[in-house]
């Protein structure tokens, strides 16, 4: 009996449980929806909407917005809607998803998209405007794109010869880690040409010091370090187009040009005086991670590791990283002192529906005022490649961002997309990674480029 | 299908004498006190567990104790915080608790719409007589193969066409129908388990296919209905892909899973949050179960025979 009671008791207590869970989330998702619904309606004409009179007025319309972007940068990305929102009347609809680049393709074939889809590869952007869903961008947004974006960056939005999206963020690849107390007591310089980071780092391996480190261990996807090393080799030392011709398969991948990149790189990371500083020997590359890949600077036992801006997240809580601080980054420059490629990530804002109120979204996107409001919001949203953007409105960003949109908005900026990413997936993200690790356990660059040559699909 | 076959399939309907029962029981219980069976035993349910407990233990460990070390490392070293609970369920962080409500608002209809149906239909085909009754019911049964990933593309542009997309109906009658098959052949066992004694007393008292449905073997359904329930419940609750793909992420349909799936952040660096989502997540479908399993357990059937 007492067993009986007692179990009575238990299932009150659970239904007494669900009841406040339910209430208590309910009281939450309402507040949020009156407070969306204010938002959008009180769109009368305000101060400080000057520089949203261009777009019109679109009361009573919305515009859906789908994307892999989420929690907390969706917030970041909310905000800088809100004074367009406010401005024109229109009611953005934001779909925060982290399975974007699968859902996107489904709902594509289904017939279900969404307004604008925010696409952060060039080669997903082909697949989709291949669908014949994607509409092209109209006359005023391809003006603003103009206006504001070096033209790479407009390349990268068309396809088929039409341009389609204007970008949204940008990523930077393109950088070198290093210790700026270290540089400041040892009296370096940050060098300028790849001569320079040459002569660094005999100079430096002539004190004894293994000068790099790295690590390309991430399971299944082990290698792809090294295919971003590549990349940035190819880039400044054949230029631009011979690396477009590289990742569209125009050269073969065994050819004189590309072996020759992958050699520059091995004069690095398969130079016993270089590497691997802290971690082992040339081969101890391909058993440390990524994330350990750079962790020796902060002990002393290596000077530089080649990483992305995203980079900066790996380091353990209390580094300071600042130009002044226990670690910063400096760009990886090109032969030249004036050359300026610059190897990274994008978004673009692809739309689905022709309509004033999306082509004015997209037109906004593109403007030097969203840059501003994207910069201002500091976060994840920071990095914009929008030349015309105020690096005044920049204050509440990382410095390794401040970096990153320095180097970006450089007029003589050239912007390449990670290449790899762009090759089919049958080499981009299978034997482009393996042959790079077999590379750096031993095999020749000559076996390592023809065994890749030998798995691009025919 | 004869009443043996349907004891074989479902044993736990059967209705044995208590005293066969009893006798059964006490062999079972001398060959389970082995010493050997217990350390099985506790060895299989402590592995089982493990798990679990590393998960909970880990989402109260702060994000640095996390990144350090393993969760068995708090006993040398506890440390312990709210932190993670507290940000997955705040609004900048996971927001976690305002899903609830579409998760509760999908899920209901979705267990309750195919138990109706399907209690209907496993009527239909275990006690009304009609032309091709066996092979309809074949034919339901074999819908079960189909795999939910080969419907996704066709059924969303049905659900396009007829401008459902985007709303709580495309899930709602998505789980009912991948529901409904498993759900008929289930409760048609249990039907048929039923004396036809019984439902013919019940006929020569006057009682039509309706009264007989609902007097006679509603009652004696309970744990039937209660077990698929509790199925499909979890089932539903714990979807991801269904919802994802049928209704879309938007925060105005979006259920639990597809806000847990995003609170790593977009590059998932913020992965210490998802031990606590996962319990917070966990929390309704512990409390569905605690609540409904006594209906597991509990012989109905045999006290609706003779009491």
């Amino acid at each position: 009996m007492t067993s009986r009671i007692h179990r009575r008791g238990l299932t009150g207590l659970a239904g007494l449980a669900v009841l406040a869970l339910a209430v208590s989330a309910c009281g939450g998702s309402s507040g949020g929806s009156t407070k969306g619904a204010a938002g959008g309606t009180s769109a009368s004409p305000q101060a400080g909407c000057e520089d949203y009179a261009v777009y019109g007025n679109l009361k009573g319309k919305t515009v859906t917005v789908y994307t892999g972007i989420v929690t907390p940068e969706d917030q970041l990305l909310k905000d800088t809607w809100a004074p367009f929102e406010k401005c024109t009347g229109v009611t953005i609809k934001g779909e925060f998803d982290k399975s974007f680049e699968a859902q996107i393709l489904v709902r594509a074939k289904a017939g279900n998209l969404p307004d604008i889809g925010i696409i952060p590869q060039p080669g997903l952007l082909k697949t989709l405007v291949a669908t014949g869903k994607a509409v092209p961008a109209d006359a005023a947004t391809s003006t603003e794109v103009d206006a504001n974006f070096a033209p790479s960056w407009k390349d990268l939005g068309s396809a088929d010869g039409k341009f389609y999206a204007p970008p949204q963020n940008a990523s930077m690849k393109s950088l070198v880690w290093y210790s700026p107390k270290e540089f400041a007591a040892k009296g370096y310089k940050v060098p300028t040409t790849l001569d320079e980071l040459k002569t660094l780092s005999d100079t430096i391996a002539a004190t004894g010091k293994k000068p790099w480190c790295a690590g390309i261990g991430s399971g299944e996807a082990t290698g792809w370090p090294v295919t971003d090393w590549m990349e940035d080799w190819m880039l400044r030392l054949w230029g631009p187009d011979e690396y477009d011709k590289w990742v569209n398969h125009s050269i073969a991948f065994n050819s004189s040009e590309p072996t020759a990149a992958l050699d520059a790189v091995g004069q690095y990371l398969k130079n016993s005086k270089y590497v691997n500083g802290g971690l082992g020997d040339v081969k101890s590359i391909a058993s440390t991670t990524f994330q350990d890949g750079g962790l020796p600077i902060l002990k002393g036992n290596c000077s530089f590791h080649r990483q992305a801006s995203f980079y900066a997240a790996n380091w353990p809580k209390g580094t300071t990283v600042s130009p002044t601080g226990d670690i910063f980054a400096f760009y990886l420059p090109g032969k030249l002192a004036t050359d300026k490629p610059v190897l990274g990530g994008g978004e673009f804002m692809l739309g689905f529906r022709d309509a004033p109120e999306v082509h004015a979204f997209q037109q906004f996107v593109a403007s030097a005022t969203w840059a501003n409001l994207a910069e201002q919001g500091g976060g994840g949203r920071c990095v914009t490649p929008n030349k015309n953007a105020d690096p005044a409105k920049a204050a509440n960003c990382s410095d390794i961002d401040k970096l990153a949109i320095s180097v970006l908005q450089d007029p003589k900026a050239v912007f390449r997309f990670d290449g790899s990413d762009a090759m089919p997936a049958a080499v981009g993200s299978n034997s482009f990674w393996k042959q790079a690790t077999n590379w750096i356990t031993g095999q020749s660059t000559k076996d390592t480029v023809n065994k890749i040559e030998a798995s691009w699909p025919k | 299908m004869s009443a043996t076959t349907g004891d074989a399939v479902l044993p736990v309907t059967s209705t044995p004498s208590i005293a066969a029962l009893d006798a059964a029981g006490g062999k079972l219980k001398k060959r389970l006190t082995s010493p050997w069976a217990s350390l099985a035993a506790v060895l299989l349910a402590f592995l089982w567990t493990a798990p679990t407990f590393g998960l909970l233990v880990t989402s109260f460990r702060p994000k640095a104790a996390i990144d350090d070390s393993g969760w068995w490392n708090f006993v040398a070293h506890p440390s312990f915080t709210l932190d993670n609970y507290r940000q997955a369920l705040s609004s900048n962080g996971g927001g976690l608790g305002t899903f609830f409500v579409n998760s509760a608002v999908i899920t209901i209809p979705a267990v309750l719409i195919p138990i109706a149906l399907a209690s209907l239909a496993a009527y239909a085909f275990a006690w009304i007589e009609f032309k091709g009754r066996n092979l309809l019911f074949v034919c339901v049964f074999a819908l079960q193969i189909v795999p939910i990933q080969v419907t996704l593309i066709p059924l969303l542009s049905l659900y396009v066409k007829a401008g459902l997309a985007g709303t709580f109906w495309t899930i709602w009658l998505s789980h009912a129908m991948f529901g409904l098959p498993l759900a008929i052949f289930l409760l048609h066992n249990f039907m048929k388990e039923i004396p036809r004694e019984l439902v013919e007393a019940a006929r020569m008292d006057g009682a039509g296919h309706v009264q007989i449905f609902f007097k006679v073997l509603m009652p004696l359904l309970t744990p039937a209905l209660a077990a698929f329930g509790i199925f499909q419940f979890l089932w539903v609750w714990n979807d991801l892909l269904v919802a994802l793909t049928f209704a879309g992420g938007t925060p105005d349909v979006a259920p639990l899973t597809v806000a847990l799936a995003n609170l790593s952040g977009t590059q998932g660096t913020a992965w210490q949050l998802l031990s606590a989502g996962a319990f917070i997540s966990m929390v309704i479908p512990v409390l569905v179960f605690l609540s409904l399993q006594r209906f597991f357990v509990r012989g109905l059937l045999a006290g609706g025979l003779k009491g």
